[in-house]
């Protein structure tokens, strides 16, 4: 049942009906944390929360890759990409089972 | 950087913020995402990713250690896609290595 997509403005929502802060700090204050997470990563350090996930850079080498449709080698080259690892946390709550309350 | 690396890092930049007002804004924003998550939708966050949920089958998988088989019941897991703008900065040709 994959229905809607949220955004960056059903984030600034959240925190606005959850801290009580204006429509628009609760705007910039979304866009702060991401880019806060941002500059960190491309800085090449690793953001780690807890109960939620890491990201993480991993350095690829390059390498020969082929267009798959016509068959041509074209070399790819060394890169930086974005890994995350989600929690056990995470894992756990999207598969139905809350950890928190074993009422049963 | 952990968690209260970047709670630290936001209050500093709001001043006029309790930390604990930060941290009960980190932690709203993940909620929501996990919230979002367990309840089959997406997340797009332009300039940064997109984290969506995709379905595994049940499948027969093996005890590494014993070669056992065991069966692997069918689950959902986390996704995460970078977006185009972060994939691009990672890569930019700054002379920062």
């Amino acid at each position: 049942m994959a229905g809607r997509t949220l955004t960056r403005a059903d984030l600034s929502e959240a925190v606005h009906r959850q801290v009580g802060l204006s429509r628009t700090e609760s705007a910039e204050l979304v866009k702060a944390v991401l880019d806060e997470m941002v500059e960190t990563l491309v800085r090449g350090d690793q953001v780690k929360l807890s109960s939620f996930g890491t990201f993480m850079v991993r350095h690829k080498t390059g390498r020969i890759g082929r267009n798959p449709k016509t068959g041509e080698e074209v070399p790819i080259t060394p890169r930086r990409v974005l890994v995350f690892r989600p929690s056990q946390v995470m894992k756990q709550h999207i598969n139905g089972h809350v950890e928190h309350g074993k009422d049963d | 950087m952990i968690k209260s690396g970047l709670v630290q890092t936001i209050a500093q930049q709001n001043m006029h913020l309790y930390h604990r007002d930060v941290e009960r804004i980190i932690n709203t924003i993940l909620d929501e995402i996990i919230e979002a998550l367990a309840n089959g939708d997406r997340v797009e966050l332009r300039g940064f990713g997109a984290f969506s949920v995709k379905q595994r089958d049940a499948r027969v998988g093996r005890n590494p250690r014993t070669g056992e088989a065991v069966s692997v019941t069918a689950k959902r897991v986390p996704f995460f896609k970078t977006g185009k703008e972060l994939r691009e900065r990672l890569n930019a040709p700054t002379p920062q290595e």
